[in-house]
């Protein structure tokens, strides 16, 4: 190393601004090289660990980036307050989501009933809590169905390429061409089972092929890259290239298309049971409190606002958790 | 360097690639081919560099991935040491593979950008478990940093942190990491500022005089090739055009496709400079998907003739200068090969 730089001197980022007096200008010059990056990167010798520290997986990187992310941080915990309500409501509502009180229908809030009461006087707070079960179960499962169905599917077929890609994309052409409200009717109207299976089962057959799309054109940009080559070219198996090179520089349009598809299931859930084909009563859904509440909506605004607000908060709320997460997993954006 | 008593590491023979043209969605048809490569022979010696020059086009890259195995070649062979590396699969090719090596051109796309240069660099381990037991990897790592002169405490950085020049460097680590025999470099600095340039060409010859290593460089500029090269091979749309030892074939071209070529070589000496004669060759590249009959320089050739429309040029000592003791008397794809120095002025 000229310059007496000693390689094995931990890198100081005050240096950077004092390295290139001497060090432009020399040619082959790696003091000032190493001025150069510390300019470009300021602050990345003082992470924890620091640069001599252990070797950081790419996962274990985005960790450290998350935490300190305040957008993830919020949503986050939003998630798993729902996931909590969803799974223990009887911790914060006390109440039975099924008792009806007629004489209260459609009443505004009143004290141990904070958000009043619906059409069939049953306590809309209590109702809110209840329906996060049903609305989270099939919002991540069918998301989770999708993604993992989608990515992998699509991914080999863009990776192998050949008749499996011809045969995929024909297939999910097909599906493409279902009308999704005229399948969900067809589909979901045979159907006696009145728990969230059946709806989630209709929504990933539905559903995997967007996922599929993304993630074959993703892979197939990524699988052209350099790096890829070098790869093979070092001798890596198909595995290695697929799990090492290309599945982590594909997932980020896979993630941000998951969680915007999370909400729009949500969504679906209600649109489905507002048709009487989705989830049924006495099961307890924001989709259900939705549709009966939109008929209402002059007469005792309370009884949308509340449900209709929790879904849009958790839709946002995995939204946002989605573009942190898709941020974290870019070294470039760090 | 090119010592004829050697036996060649690497010997390439009749090498073709064409690359079907299809027509159909559903039942695909042949409709013709690209002819990238066609037939291509040529030797490569220990410790050697070979130069490959040619425009845009030409089929150099397909060369370079010929020889690494990334393509399937169409027919030919290319011996290393002897046996036929085109055909291997499986086992066999994984083992070849740790003795020839690439650099890939664009520094920009041939690092993974969410590895850390430390997994980048010690991947080569990853996949060949022999060469360094596990323990040892970390401090082979660094030692290759060091070796192309980075610092080796940069393990935990990613390829975006680094310049262009930087991560060529991170390039080439990965390339030794296997201590192979021959690096494939394609095009290793046309990505780079002509003052890092030097910087990778420089550090590329001490570590060819260091490791033994021999080198096949393409690239499209002349300069550089002839500073790093020991024999320089021409090509043009597909074909070898001519080969020699550096200075054949700079101060004694005799394929007008090389003349022509390096009379756009800048001059530094305005001088001189006046005096040269610049040979500028009319029209375009023809398509490699219907080359011209006979010799595919012919149509942008001033000595085009008959004969070079229906006789294929073969690539040996042109008949004018066999059996003389002169530096003009190397091989040449010409049916007019005549000696014309073009670099050192009229």
């Amino acid at each position: 190393m000229p310059d007496g730089h000693d390689p094995l001197e931990p890198i100081d980022p005050s240096k950077g601004s004092v390295a290139p007096a001497g060090g432009y200008g020399g040619g082959f010059d790696l003091a000032n090289a190493d001025a150069e990056t510390l300019e470009k990167a300021p602050g990345h010798g003082q992470e924890p660990g620091g640069p001599a520290g252990k070797p950081r997986s790419l996962w274990s990187d985005a960790w450290h980036d998350l935490r300190r992310n305040p957008i993830f941080i919020i949503s986050a915990l939003i998630i798993l307050f729902l996931v909590f309500i969803s799974l223990w409501p009887g911790t914060i509502a006390t109440q039975d989501p099924l008792k009806a009180n007629l004489a209260k229908s459609q009443a505004g809030p009143e004290p141990g009933h904070p958000f009043g009461f619906d059409s069939q006087g049953r306590d809309v707070y209590t109702r809110v809590v209840y329906g996060a079960r049903a609305s989270v179960t099939v919002g991540v499962c069918a998301t989770l169905g999708v993604v993992i169905l989608g990515s992998v599917l699509g991914g080999l077929a863009g990776f192998f390429v050949g008749w499996w890609d011809a045969v995929l994309s024909r297939i999910s052409d097909i599906f493409f061409g279902i009308p999704v409200i005229l399948g969900g009717l067809v589909f979901l109207s045979v159907v006696t089972n009145s728990t969230v299976w059946p709806v989630v089962g209709f929504m990933v057959l539905l559903g995997w092929p967007q996922i599929a799309r993304i993630a074959r054109g993703s892979v197939i940009t990524a699988r052209q890259n350099d790096y890829v080559q070098a790869a093979r070219a070092l001798g890596a198996g198909n595995s290695r290239m697929l799990l090492r090179h290309i599945a982590p520089n594909a997932v980020a349009p896979v993630i941000v298309v998951g969680t915007i598809a999370l909400g729009t299931y949500i969504s679906l859930e209600a649109t489905l049971s507002y048709l009487g084909v989705g989830l049924r009563p006495p099961t307890v859904s924001w989709g259900i409190d939705i549709s009966d509440a939109s008929n209402q909506i002059r007469n005792a605004p309370h009884m949308l606002l509340w449900p209709a607000g929790a879904l849009s908060l958790t839709v946002l709320a995995f939204i946002m958790l989605g573009d942190a997460v898709r941020d974290a997993l870019d070294p470039k954006l760090r | 360097m090119s010592d004829s008593t050697l036996e060649p590491i690497l010997s390439v023979r009749n090498l073709v690639k064409h690359f079907p043209l299809t027509q159909g969605i559903l039942f695909k048809k042949q409709i013709g081919a690209v002819k990238a490569v066609d037939g291509i022979s040529f030797d490569l010696y220990p410790g050697e560099t070979l130069g490959i020059v040619g425009e845009s086009g030409c089929g150099k890259s397909t060369v370079a991935k010929l020889l690494m195995n990334l393509e399937q070649a169409t027919s030919g062979e290319v011996f290393y040491k002897g046996q036929d590396i085109t055909r291997l699969s499986g086992r066999a090719l994984k083992a070849v593979r740790r003795n020839i090596q690439m650099v890939f051109q664009d520094p920009y796309t041939s690092l993974n950008p969410r590895m850390t240069v430390g997994d980048i660099i010690g991947e080569p381990f990853d996949i060949h478990p022999e060469v360094a037991p596990k323990g040892d990897r970390r401090k082979r790592v660094q030692e290759l940093l060091d070796v192309v002169g980075l610092n080796p405490e940069y393990l935990n950085r990613y390829p975006h942190q680094f310049s262009g020049g930087q991560r060529q460097r991170i390039g080439i680590a990965r390339g030794l990491a296997l201590n192979p025999e021959v690096i494939i470099c394609d095009e290793p600095v046309s990505a780079l500022d002509v003052s890092v340039q030097a910087q990778v060409v420089n550090l590329m010859e001490k570590l060819q005089d260091e490791f033994g290593l021999s080198y096949i460089f393409i690239a499209h500029d002349l300069s550089i090739v002839r500073h790093i090269s020991d024999r320089v091979g021409v090509m043009y749309l597909g074909k070898m055009a001519e080969i020699g030892t550096d200075a054949e074939i700079y101060d004694h071209p005799t394929h007008p496709y090389t003349q022509a070529l390096l009379s756009a070589v800048p001059v530094p000496d305005p001088e001189a400079r006046e005096h040269r004669e610049r040979i500028i060759l009319t029209g375009d590249v023809p398509s490699p998907a219907n080359p011209p009959s006979g010799c595919r320089f012919r149509t942008r050739c001033w000595k085009a003739q008959e004969r070079c429309s229906q006789e294929v040029p073969l690539l040996a000592v042109p008949s004018v200068f066999a059996g003389q003791d002169t530096p003009a008397a190397h091989e040449s794809a010409c049916h007019f090969a005549a000696e014309k120095d073009v670099v050192h002025a009229a």
